[in-house]
């Protein structure tokens, strides 16, 4: 059985054009399909990948153009649905930057800061990224 | 009006920020409208020209090599050497010398060169403006 870990995701929209995608959800799907056994809270700025409907045009340069430009959303849906790993959304920090609940992708939990021990007590590690 | 000419310096590394999409975007505005551009590429940003970046597949999107056309910035350079050029501006891409040595990525796009801290001073005085866009 694998130890449970709670991944606390903070840093957000770091190097997500260039890697076509967030490093760190990337890495917990990625392990997921090696066994690991991961939760997921989106805080802080992270919390806007949960919104649905982002996306932003490809980089150009010149004649080069970029065809897959990451789309966060898209990409929280996939744990969430294809992955089994669970996303909560810390509700304060929707608040603080004027994010309502129902901007988001379908399947986040909602999680205020008051009730994030009881998640740490659930898990085994917790990273906070 | 008199041809502009602009001198950017970076830092950040390939693949760890988004400072650099933000300077590629406007280093595509400068070459499109003919500018002479330098660019003073330093400490991590030395591995932007490195040619032997290469794209990979992606499993966890469940795409190939193809399907993924993962971006490499060595492609970036390329493509704005040839946009500026297209456009009658010219690049000058430095990569500093040690911070490649340090890195091990000597092998460069080519039309990019090997410089030094000389060239970046050169660059400031020859320059309409300058943009650093420093490593936070």
């Amino acid at each position: 059985m694998a130890k449970k870990t709670l991944n606390i995701v903070e840093s957000a929209y770091r190097a997500v054009m260039e890697e076509q995608d967030d490093t760190v959800l990337w890495l917990l799907a990625a392990m997921q399909g090696a066994g690991a056994q991961h939760t997921v809270v989106l805080r802080g700025n992270a919390v806007n990948y949960a919104v649905a409907g982002q996306g932003v045009p490809g980089l150009t340069v010149g004649e080069w153009k970029q065809t897959q430009a990451p789309k966060m959303d898209r990409d929280v849906l996939d744990l969430i649905e294809k992955r089994k790993i669970p996303v909560y959304v810390v509700t304060e920090d929707l608040a603080e930057r004027g994010i309502e609940s129902r901007e988001l992708v379908p399947g986040v939990h909602l999680l205020s800061r008051t009730a994030l021990p009881g998640l740490f007590a659930e898990h085994t590690l917790v990273a906070h990224w | 009006m008199s041809k502009k000419a602009l001198t950017v310096a970076l830092m950040d590394p390939p693949y760890e920020s988004e400072n650099l999409t933000t300077a590629f975007r406007i280093l595509d505005v400068a070459a499109r409208r003919g500018y002479d551009i330098n660019v003073f590429a330093y400490e991590g940003a030395s591995g932007l020209a490195f040619t032997r970046q290469m794209p990979h597949p992606n499993p966890v999107h469940g795409k190939n090599v193809a399907e993924e056309n993962h971006p490499t910035t060595k492609d970036q350079v390329a493509a704005l050497l040839a946009e500026t050029e297209k456009n009658g501006g010219k690049l000058d891409w430095v990569n500093c010398g040690m911070c490649v040595d340090e890195r091990g990525v000597g092998e460069f796009v080519p039309g990019t060169r090997r410089g030094s801290p000389a060239d970046f001073h050169a660059f400031v005085e020859a320059s309409d403006n300058v943009l650093v866009i420093p490593t936070k």
